[in-house]
């Protein structure tokens, strides 16, 4: 008979091998909390910065960011359901609809754009929605006067293109996988193909949607350059407020509780939708597949 | 621009050398990548190149900080050249994220190139080094206009030497606007009327705040209370008006999206080279006039090549092919005498007397007033 590992040695292992990753999150993750959450109840130091104290003001002051929360409360769900809308038919075309020989070089083209900084190709669309742009191009079209830079629409297309891969990935690996004897079973028990869609592939596809829709709304929350560069500085997010509180007004107590209110509204957002997606019952069955 | 066409591939390219170089923005456009900082390694190490004996002593690496735009870069490889030290400029956003990062520390910066009004909040705080003249064999005083060298001397000792001074107005397109504003009044009316989604506005509470106020004839200073939020209210009530809230002002003047933009000489001079139809204006109410300044940040590490190369971009004729490129006028007397007579008699660098008299210098505590800080976050967040 083979002779178990004593129980002490294995938990020696698994300390070992948890430890790196421990002392990651610990050193980069939960010291820098902590050090947030003391500095939101500092006080503003007269040139700026922080001064040891402990009050409530800086959160009793989170109205003063009203405007940045709602704008960034809207704009990141919002700009998740555009770009599941967007990647969902490009994830179904990819995994179903595309031959195998030509799937892998349209997902390295999905990839490829990441290969360039994010922001140079901002940049790019600051020219394409600039007048000059796919403005100058509705006007043959007689639709004048057209404005997309610098308003919450240009901010909602940056979202859309910039984040397009982070949904199209984890939807087309659920599509991938889905088995096409179920397709079959549908049609032979006489659904036709749209309702097949609806009730088989769709829900089985929903965990890779809940996914990239976590990722990209968790990016969207926390979106700085989007919003500064696409929105001309006039579509204010959090991310904004942080920015101009850090090192503008350097006001970092008050950052640091915009901050702390930013995690929290998050944490709880992320937790409410994790447990409304596993509560779905197929959902859970596919997750488990 | 002449055409109305999409943007041509060669059009695409220069905006991307412009980028490169940092020039599409003052004071903005960097600030808003990684939180303020561009790093572009310059020169590189000249292997071939001997250092002249003078400069022996000097090694390494100088990390010069600075704004968009605001060198020759021929300059910049002659000093590579001449003394073997590689230059590493970081490109900056406001005056308020320099401070913000050397209150933080450890910034290792050994040159950089604060605005008058920040030098004495520094000094406060410790965060600069005393200079020693001796080793600015280049500068000299006596050939300094006295306007542009006060703030940088506190208490008898010098901390800061001038670079170049300049004002803050505004840009319009000829092409598009046919008022002819001369006034801040004119340019909030127009932003507010006709020229309504064609206006842009600083992302800089200073600028923006001051020229609201200079709307009402206060002072571009005023931390009264009453009369800042008579300029929040008109700045409330242009918002939905602008363009857009940016110091990148440049491509959107460039691609002929923003007709009119509050402005800072150089960037003027810059824009008008390449479309003269652009012109520059100051406010008949005034505004801002400034100079800024060469420091060395306490702790700088490499100090020797510091004052090196202040003293190198501080010599007239290395300063006139500075001017010549960045177009802001310098403050020193033999530096002016080296530049082309068409920058010496262009308006936009050199104002004429009867505007200047209404300029006010920004003051420390325009810059630090937390009001004012938080009168901005309501304008961007409205």
């Amino acid at each position: 008979m083979p002779q178990l590992a004593p129980i002490s040695r294995s938990k020696t292992v698994t300390a070992l091998l948890v430890a790196p990753a421990g002392l990651f999150f610990f050193f980069l993750l939960v010291l820098p909390l902590i050090v947030v959450v003391i500095y939101s109840f500092g006080a503003r130091a007269d040139a700026g910065g922080y001064a040891p104290a402990f009050t409530l003001d800086n959160y009793a002051n989170l109205p003063a960011r009203g405007q940045a929360f709602f704008n960034t409360l809207t704009l990141a769900p919002l700009g998740t359901l555009l770009t599941a809308l967007f990647a969902y038919p490009l994830a179904y075309f990819l995994a179903v609809k595309a031959s195998p020989k030509s799937r892998t070089l349209l997902l390295v083209l999905v990839i490829v754009p990441f290969w360039t900084s994010q922001l140079l190709r901002y940049y790019a669309w600051i020219m394409i929605l600039g007048s000059k742009g796919i403005p100058s191009w509705l006007a043959y079209l007689g639709i004048s006067d057209l404005r997309i830079i610098n308003t919450p629409w240009a901010v909602l297309i940056g979202a859309v293109y910039g984040f397009l891969p982070l949904m199209v990935l984890p939807i087309y690996v659920s599509l991938e996988k889905l088995d096409k004897r179920l397709l079959e079973a549908s049609a032979d028990l006489g659904a036709n193909s749209w309702r097949s869609f609806l009730q088989v592939t769709l829900p089985l596809s929903l965990p890779g949607v809940a996914t990239g829709s976590m990722l990209v709304f968790i990016l969207l929350m926390g979106e700085y350059i989007l919003p500064q560069l696409l929105g001309g500085g006039k579509v204010f997010f959090i991310g904004n407020a942080l920015v101009d509180l850090f090192l503008q007004s350097r006001n970092w107590p008050f950052g640091a509780a915009v901050s702390t209110a930013l995690v929290a509204i998050m944490f709880v957002t992320i937790v409410i939708y994790m447990r409304f997606v596993l509560s779905r019952g197929d959902v859970r069955r596919a997750a488990l597949v | 621009m002449a055409d109305d066409k999409i943007i041509t591939p060669q059009k695409f390219i220069e905006e991307l050398r412009r980028f490169q170089k940092g020039s599409v923005t003052r004071r903005h456009f960097l600030g808003v990548t990684g939180l303020g900082v561009a790093t572009a390694v310059l020169g590189g190490a000249m292997p071939g190149l001997k250092p002249r004996k003078a400069y022996a002593a000097l090694s390494g690496t100088v990390n010069l900080t600075t704004w968009p735009n605001y060198h020759n870069q021929e300059n910049l490889d002659a000093f590579t050249k001449k003394t073997g030290v590689t230059i590493n400029m970081n490109v900056f956003g406001s005056n308020e994220e320099m401070l913000a990062k050397l209150q933080a520390g450890s910034t290792g910066w050994d040159v950089f190139v604060p605005t008058n009004y920040t030098i004495s909040t520094y000094k406060g705080l410790d965060l600069i080094e005393p200079l020693d003249l001796k080793l600015l064999p280049n500068y000299d005083v006596a050939s300094q206009d006295q306007r542009f060298t006060s703030e940088g001397t506190i208490d008898g000792t010098v901390y800061a030497v001038p670079k170049n001074w300049g004002t803050t107005g505004f840009v319009i397109n000829t092409k598009n606007v046919t008022q002819n504003p001369t006034s801040w009044k004119e340019f909030w009316d127009l932003t507010k009327g006709p020229l309504s989604g064609r206006v842009m506005v600083h992302d800089y509470q200073l600028t923006t705040i001051g020229n609201a106020l200079k709307y009402f004839g206060y002072s571009f200073n005023s931390n009264d209370e009453k009369q800042l939020a008579e300029a929040e209210k008109l700045m409330l009530e242009a918002k939905p008006h602008l363009f857009a809230i940016n110091s990148d002002y440049q491509p959107s003047m460039r691609n002929g999206d923003a007709w009119v933009s509050v402005a800072w000489t150089g960037d003027a001079t810059q824009l008008h080279r390449d479309l003269p139809e652009i012109q520059y204006v100051l406010g008949k109410e005034g505004g801002e006039i400034w100079t800024d300044y060469f420091a060395i940040p306490k702790g700088a590490a490499n100090k020797d090549a510091a004052y090196a190369l202040i003293d190198w971009l501080l010599t007239p004729e290395i300063n006139a092919k500075e001017v010549q490129a960045h177009g802001y006028p310098s403050t020193d007397a033999r530096t002016n005498k080296l530049v082309s007579k068409e920058m010496l008699e262009n308006p936009i660098l050199y104002p004429a007397k009867d505007l200047l008299t209404n300029l006010e210098f920004g003051a420390a505590a325009t810059l630090t007033n937390p009001l004012r800080a938080e009168i901005m976050a309501r304008f961007k967040s409205a």
